[in-house]
């Protein structure tokens, strides 16, 4: 295991008990548990308080555009098959604004690693429902309540049979550092959904809400049975399972590129040769 | 009398096998060592409807080479009635009209084909079609028959032999027919000339540039680009990914960029309006990006597949912020291929958002090219591959020119930190204002830079012309002709042709600008806009603006009508 002091300490823009700084906290202990030095691995981010993570850290990073967190990630490894790649990334960005990138990139399975900061609440724009909020949670944009039906990230992605799907909670920070290692470890498109409070606009969904209902799932579940992993990802309510829910092992997109079994894309010369044999087939 | 040229129009329902007989003549003219043009029209539907295969061929000559489309047609190829009622009027008095038995013409010269007598089976009609164009045309045999002992390798000799005597009794049919059509004249001599379309053209350019990877949504007329490069795709090294829509595939390109694949994208208008964001974060993180944007007429989905230029100030003003970019427009097939290729390589030395600009009509416009000199392609532009004191790496460090030394993650031991927020020169988002100002100017002086490199346009002409024709892109062809008919009427017209139409470097133009009579731009849309892009920058208002956006491609005749 490596040292964590080699990801830097850097002083955040987030709010005192954001739930923000326990996931990085963990983050930094499963790359040292993953002996993953800080130029082996690229981490990416769309746009919101979670996003900021990279700029915590000492890594590689991609922070680009709001809920556009995941095609460049994907591109990235497709590019470097090397590098190991992580997105970190909010409920809003990931499951709202990037909602098509997520269902394309379950779909596409390449091999990354997807954290979500689930605090079910916009934080950066101060306080507007998101796609996890709860119906019937009154917001500053939504004082009837929403009215919503709340998406169901566990749900989707375990239907569309995702390579490995978890949900953990920032305040088990062993737990959440467990499931960042095993998602990395395990092949093609990985989510983790962390749930977390945000201290300032989320009334509802408060630390001691999320840790009184977040329990580790059944030690029986088995998560590659898909019936069973459906089941558990449907329960959100008075008992939130916390664990891996669901694991496939369809092989990563990068596997069926013969282009990219030669190694990274950066190391390619134009093959003029080939080209030019190209080029005859329209003499 | 023998013909210098002549303009074959095929035209039919979509799936009736038209390109196919278009193509393989083209093919064949093109290796008798003619000239060719081709136009092609089609509807957005992907059988029946109307569709038009026009070739125009020439005897290679002195002068600027024919490279538009004719108004008029003397050969119409007729695979269905509609055809023949609506191209009739564009027939020549010499000219003749090829269609099936059950048809009837308008009283013209024309000629029913026994299809039934020359083929049998239905499959054959193309070749047979085929036989009977080259006839006409006074062809060598020997171009054809190699051409289809190509076409049919995979299928066996049995399947050579059957359609080579199609071909042959085609030929022989037409051969006792009194239709009175001159053959061409025989071409002279030449090497090898390649049959290329302008998206063909561009796709060999991206493969030579050395494209890595490339992702796309797929859009009329820009598809067949990244097509073309997943057909190829493992034999030269390229990923080529179809993203779920336009704005994942300019995101998955700038991710690639950014890990150090040469990477594009290739979309329409439509297409582009939702890259709109990812350009912009090109500009921000100075990431390599190279757009290939081939136009159709719009707004929103417009005509799909008919050709306009009027996405010029799109691709001028897309993304937010300011930032500096470059737009390539190609005339020609060589420079589809030589632009996309300095493209690439504009795009990693300035690293942001470069454009080539193309359209449908030279998308799908096949014409014959010498073959590209690979080995005397500039040196491609590469990041910095070094890996000193990565501690200190700052990959937005500030310089003199802009241009920070650009890294690659996982490359080596040196972080490569990227972000879209306004960040300090080690990559990390601030919002120190005195910062933004200085990370704004470092991005903005790239300007300069692309400014320097900037190409002139192209002049062909009198030093003091009475008029002066200026386009952009594919219009190229159509001025020419209509400046070399002028000229032939004892005129001084000059021809300025731009195929870098930003940055503009006044010097360049202005000064031809002022030993001109007249000052006519001519383009594809409604509001002139190159004519208001050199306004803008340079105060100079053209004598008069020629537009044409009904969909379809200058010809020389639309200009000269207009003047």
């Amino acid at each position: 295991m490596l040292n964590t002091d080699i990801y830097g300490e850097f002083e955040t823009a987030w709010c005192p008990g954001c739930g923000d700084h326990a996931i990085l906290k963990s983050l930094k202990q499963a790359l040292a548990i993953l002996e993953i030095e800080p130029h082996q691995y690229v981490h990416c981010s769309g746009i919101g308080q979670a996003a900021k993570t990279p700029h915590y850290l000492r890594c590689n990073c991609f922070n680009g555009l709001h809920g556009r967190s995941l095609p460049p990630a994907q591109a990235i490894k497709l590019a470097n098959p090397d590098a190991t790649v992580l997105v970190s990334s909010g409920d809003g960005c990931s499951y709202g604004e990037g909602g098509n990138h997520f269902l394309a990139a379950i779909r596409r399975n390449v091999d990354i690693t997807v954290i979500v900061h689930d605090n079910q609440i916009y934080g950066l724009t101060k306080g507007q429902a998101s796609p996890t909020t709860s119906e019937g949670s009154k917001t500053k944009s939504q004082p009837w309540g929403v009215t919503n039906q709340p998406f169901n990230p566990m749900a989707v992605a375990v239907a569309m049979r995702a390579n490995f799907v978890a949900r953990s909670f920032s305040g088990m920070m062993e737990h959440l550092t467990d499931m960042i290692v095993q998602a990395v470890r395990h092949p093609g498109f990985s989510l983790v959904d962390v749930l977390q409070p945000c201290v300032s606009f989320n009334k509802i969904n408060t630390f001691s809400w999320y840790k009184e209902r977040c329990k580790p799932i059944d030690p029986a579940h088995d998560p590659t049975n898909w019936e069973a992993a459906m089941q558990v990802a449907s329960v959100f309510g008075q008992t939130i399972p916390v664990g891996v829910i669901y694991k496939n092992d369809r092989p990563p997109l990068g596997a069926r590129y013969k282009t990219l079994a030669a190694g990274p894309l950066h190391e390619r010369t134009p093959n003029l040769a080939a080209v030019e044999r190209i080029m005859q087939t329209f003499a | 009398m023998q013909l210098t040229a002549a303009t074959i129009l095929i035209g039919g329902e979509a799936g009736q096998g038209l390109a196919t007989v278009g193509h393989l003549l083209t093919k064949t003219l093109v290796r008798a060592g003619y000239d060719v043009v081709v136009t092609q029209d089609y509807q957005s539907r992907i059988r029946g409807g109307h569709n038009t295969f026009a070739i125009r061929t020439t005897l290679p000559g002195e002068g600027p080479r024919v490279a538009a489309p004719s108004a008029s047609v003397d050969i119409l190829v007729a695979l269905n009635q509609e055809t023949i009622d609506l191209h009739t009027p564009a027939l020549t008095p010499g000219g003749v009209l090829l269609m099936g038995q059950a048809m009837s013409a308008h009283d013209v010269n024309a000629l029913a084909v026994p299809y039934k007598e020359l083929i049998p089976k239905p499959i054959f009609e193309n070749v047979a079609a085929l036989g009977v164009l080259c006839g006409l045309l006074g062809l060598d045999r020997a171009h054809p028959a190699r051409l289809v002992t190509e076409q049919f390798q995979k299928k066996g000799q049995d399947v050579i032999d059957q359609n080579l005597a199609v071909l042959a009794k085609s030929h022989d049919w037409v051969e006792q027919q009194p239709h009175g059509f001159g053959p061409l004249a025989k071409a002279p001599a030449r090497g090898e000339h390649l049959a290329l379309n302008g998206n063909e053209a561009v796709a060999l350019g991206a493969m030579a540039a050395g494209c890595t990877f490339c992702s796309y949504y797929p859009m009329t007329p820009a598809t067949s680009v990244p097509m073309m490069l997943a057909a190829h795709a493992e034999t030269v090294g390229i990923v080529v990914e179809q993203a779920e829509d336009e704005i994942a595939a300019v995101n998955m390109v700038l991710g690639a960029s950014y890990a150090g694949a040469r990477a594009m994208t290739a979309t329409s208008g439509g297409g582009f309006a939702l890259m709109v964001e990812g350009v912009s974060l090109a500009g921000m993180t100075e990431t390599p990006l190279v757009v290939f944007l081939s136009q159709r007429p719009g707004p929103a989905t417009g005509l799909p597949t008919r050709t306009e230029q009027a996405d010029l100030t799109l691709a001028l003003y897309a993304g937010h912020g300011e930032f500096p970019r470059a737009i390539f427009a190609p005339g020609t097939i060589e420079q589809c291929f030589h632009l996309t290729v300095h493209a690439f390589n504009q795009a990693e030395k300035a690293q942001t958002a470069i454009f080539v600009l193309s359209d449908q009509f030279l998308a799908d416009s096949v014409r014959n090219v010498e073959p590209f000199d690979l080995a005397a392609l500039p040196p491609a532009v590469l990041p910095d591959r070094s890996d000193d004191a990565p501690e200190s790496y700052q990959r937005y460090a500030v310089t003199e020119s802009g241009v920070s030394p650009r890294r690659l993650p996982c490359a080596g031991q040196s972080l490569v930190v990227l972000d879209s927020d306004e960040h300090t020169p080690d990559g990390h988002i601030t919002e120190d204002l005195a910062v933004r100002v200085t990370m704004h100017e470092k991005r903005l002086r790239k300007h300069a830079l692309l400014r320097t490199d900037a190409i002139p346009p192209d002049y062909d002409g009198p030093p003091t012309p009475d008029l002066l024709l200026a386009c952009w892109g594919s219009t190229l062809g159509a001025v020419q002709e209509a400046a070399a008919l002028l000229r032939a009427e004892g005129q001084a017209v000059g021809v300025l042709h731009f195929t870098q139409v930003w940055p503009l470097n006044p010097d360049h133009f202005l000064p031809r600008f002022a030993q001109a009579g007249k000052v006519v731009m001519v383009e594809g849309n409604h509001a002139g806009q190159l004519a208001n892009c050199i306004r803008m920058e340079t105060g100079f208002a053209m004598t008069q603006c020629i537009t044409r956006y009904d969909g379809l491609p200058f010809t020389a005749r639309y200009i000269l009508d207009r003047l």
